[in-house]
């Protein structure tokens, strides 16, 4: 099974295990795997400190509905911040992403999961994302071309790139990380 | 007007280039429908009853004679020889076929167009005053402005899956002529005491199942903070707006929840945060861009022209289409001519590609090169002197753009409705029809005077019913069409809803209504009195009488 998590414009191997809690699991006392793992933002606010004494690398997720400020005193330690699309019209996370980067000075790695496909993968560069797990089914690596979809672009977001007039050309250099 | 840059090239190209691969990936059978739909719908691509029909963004209304030639051009080699301008300055063709659809768009290149973001919940296509830059009553022409924001908004990553769709519109000037006050955005360009530039900011309104008129956010935002005030509206709507329900996710619902004032707040506290960043426009760009839309080279005339006298006094069908075609220009000597598409008898808003062919040529001949698209589907030659203008009248008249129905009756607003809208609930165009033909005499259509009437085939109100004077909206009763009929409505800087009369009509009753509508007004009507002012003075209760009373119940008995 090939590795769907695209990161630093290269297909790699996803190190991190993903915590799902079901309907009805408890959060105070759903196990924990041993090795790199991401929790939800809930699960996250409840074991915090043992989370943090495993020692290991720990990402939270948020939901489009999750306030990234939540996280403001916490991104320094976190490993990866993921952000899930229910449905990839729905853009709220373009905005989480933009304000985890722009607001929060999050400079580790953002990535979006959920249903991330090849035709959104620029746009949620642009926002701030470096990393995608595209959804299952989809070849990672067909992907990659998808990323540089547009060299030119017209306005400032969280990749770095200057607007029109503030930039002779545009830059590229943030473009997949 | 506008030109391309090698940057502003770069952008329609590239689009071309990832709209064409994803065409050839959903044919292929590697994008199903279901994850093509959003991709083709940020181009301008829906299917529809017939077939898919594309709308072709024509940014703020205005089109180069090279650019109409092209779009004819277009609608002979991949539609049926016609196109269809809409509410929102756009042109639609009807019946392209999809795999066709990349190859129109790189033509559309060629010529500075392209189908970005007409469709889809995006930011779509700013508009503004079809008579921006040479209104008498103008005090800002907020075409500049417009365009930085049509880049702006181009392809920006964080805006292009908002709840639902989002529209702007500018005015800068005493009437409003782009109907701000139902639209997401509606800026006004104004000037403060001391002449500083700046703009009104007005949120949240919007016609569709729940009409709303706009409030009012800011009262001056000066104009280097246009891009980074409206990046702040978006991202508060983009993670607040309802995303659960349809019909209840325009930004205009979140406002109305949380109050414009509070909705103003969260604006201005975003904001703050943007206030000066990367997003302020430098003084430089303003100049650049505006640089595009200076003047003409203007002949000096005087403002009578004698030819143009003689013709009025000599012709009374000149007459009274100038009277109704012919516009007031801030040059003396010249005017500002409409070219009506709203012929008696055929779908408003539709022109064959012969027809643009010839427009394009009035617009070389007469009016530097250019024309504008207005809200009101007629088409605009802006800059015409006035000694041109008989000749205008008659190559026009020839081509069948000389209805002289400006303002009045029978200059309808439609949408294309059932016979090709696959949201539509009833047919449209044939009500237009059949009213034009109801009120086909000329003399009786004058007398009648101003009188906006607004057909939509449904609630989501692409005929703006609500704002007609008379508005008729198409509503699916037991899958039948029915026709609810209101009046009272108006657009520009007083807009107004329409109220219901009462129970829906069958189509074949509508033109009858209109035309008790009508007879009601000229019963009561004072003296040089509009029919919607008519109407606001004595209120909804004598035309409902007329339309609902003993006549129609003997006719259902």
């Amino acid at each position: 099974m090939p590795s769907r998590l695209i990161r630093g414009n290269r297909v790699v191997p996803d190190e991190f295990d993903v915590v799902a809690p079901a309907d009805g699991d408890d959060v105070a006392t759903l196990p924990l795997p041993a090795g790199p793992v991401i929790v939800p933002l809930d699960v996250w606010s409840a074991r915090r400190e043992e989370l943090l004494a495993r020692g290991g690398a720990v990402g939270v997720q948020l939901s489009p509905t999750d306030v990234p400020a939540t996280l403001a005193e916490d991104l320094a330690r976190l490993a990866v911040v993921a952000v899930h699309f229910p449905k990839f019209a729905d853009g709220r996370g373009y905005s989480i992403a933009y304000q985890l980067r722009k607001r929060l000075a999050y400079r580790g790695e953002l990535r979006a999961v959920g249903d991330v496909q090849r035709d959104q993968l620029f746009y949620l560069s642009r926002s701030g994302f470096d990393a995608f797990l595209v959804k299952e089914g989809q070849d990672a690596q067909a992907a990659l071309v998808a990323l540089h979809d547009f060299e030119a672009t017209y306005q400032a977001s969280a990749d770095g790139r200057l607007p029109r007039y503030r930039a002779a050309r545009p830059a590229r250099e943030a473009v997949g990380g | 007007m506008y030109r391309y840059d090698s940057l502003d090239r770069q952008v329609v190209d590239e689009r071309v280039a990832q709209y064409r691969d994803q065409t050839r990936r959903h044919l292929a059978g590697e994008l199903s429908d279901d994850d093509f739909r959003p991709l083709r719908l940020q181009n301008g691509l829906y299917i529809q009853r017939q077939g898919p029909m594309l709308r072709v963004a024509i940014p703020y209304g205005m089109l180069s004679s090279t650019q109409l030639r092209r779009l004819a051009a277009i609608a002979r080699r991949y539609d049926r020889g016609y196109g269809h301008f809409t509410t929102r300055q756009n042109i639609q063709f009807n019946h392209p076929r999809l795999e066709d659809v990349p190859q129109i768009l790189a033509e559309l290149a060629e010529v500075e167009m392209h189908a970005i973001q007409t469709s889809g919940n995006c930011v779509r296509n700013t508009t503004t005053d079809p008579f921006a830059g040479v209104a008498p009553d103008e005090h800002v022409d907020p075409r500049a402005l417009a365009e930085v924001l049509r880049q702006w908004s181009t392809l920006h990553p964080e805006f292009a899956y908002l709840p639902r769709k989002f529209k702007i519109a500018f005015n800068g000037a005493d009437v409003d002529r782009a109907a701000t006050l139902v639209h997401d955005i509606g800026f006004w360009a104004v000037r403060d005491a001391r002449g500083a530039l700046g703009l009104k900011v007005i949120v949240g309104g919007g016609l569709g199942r729940t009409p709303i008129i706009g409030s009012v956010i800011r009262e001056f935002l000066p104009w280097q903070e246009m891009l980074n005030y409206t990046e702040a509206v978006l991202r508060v709507y983009n993670l607040h707006g309802r995303r659960d329900n349809l019909y209840k996710a325009r930004i205009k619902i979140l406002v109305k929840a949380l109050g414009p004032e509070e909705f103003a707040r969260q604006v201005e506290a975003e904001w703050q945060h943007l206030r000066g960043s990367e997003g302020t426009i430098p003084a430089h760009e303003l100049a650049r861009v505006s640089a595009f839309f200076a003047d003409p080279p203007y002949e000096s005339l005087s403002d009578a022209d004698h030819a143009f006298e003689k013709a009025l006094a000599d012709s009374r069908a000149f007459s009274l289409w100038a009277g109704r075609s012919v516009h007031a220009h801030k040059r003396p000597g010249y005017a500002a001519v409409t070219l009506s598409l709203k012929p008696h008898g055929l779908p408003p808003g539709d022109v064959t590609a012969g027809q643009m062919d010839t427009v394009a040529d009035l617009a070389d001949r007469y009016s530097f090169g250019e024309l504008r698209v207005t809200h009101e589907q007629n088409l605009v030659l802006a800059d015409v002197p006035k000694r041109d203008l008989h000749a205008l009248w008659l190559a026009a008249r020839e081509a069948g753009l000389a209805t002289p129905n400006l303002g009045l009756l029978t200059n309808i607003i439609c949408c294309p409705g059932g016979d090709f809208c696959s949201l539509a609930n009833a047919k449209s165009i044939p009500i237009a029809t059949a009213i034009q033909e109801k009120f086909d005499d000329l003399d009786w259509l004058h007398d009648i005077g101003e009188l906006d009437l607004n057909i939509s085939g449904c609630m989501n109100s692409c005929g703006h019913h609500h704002v007609g004077h008379i508005g008729i909206l198409g509503v699916d009763k037991h899958g039948a069409e029915w026709y609810q009929v209101s009046i009272g409505g108006r657009q520009g800087k007083d807009a107004a809803l329409g109220d219901v009369i009462g129970p829906s009509f069958a189509a074949s009753e509508v033109p009858g209504v209109i035309e008790s509508l009508v007879g009601t007004y000229v019963d009561h009507r004072r003296v040089g009195e509009r029919f919607v002012d008519t109407a606001q003075r004595i209120g909804i209760a004598p035309f409902k009488a007329r339309v609902y009373g003993t006549e129609r119940e003997i006719a259902h008995a």
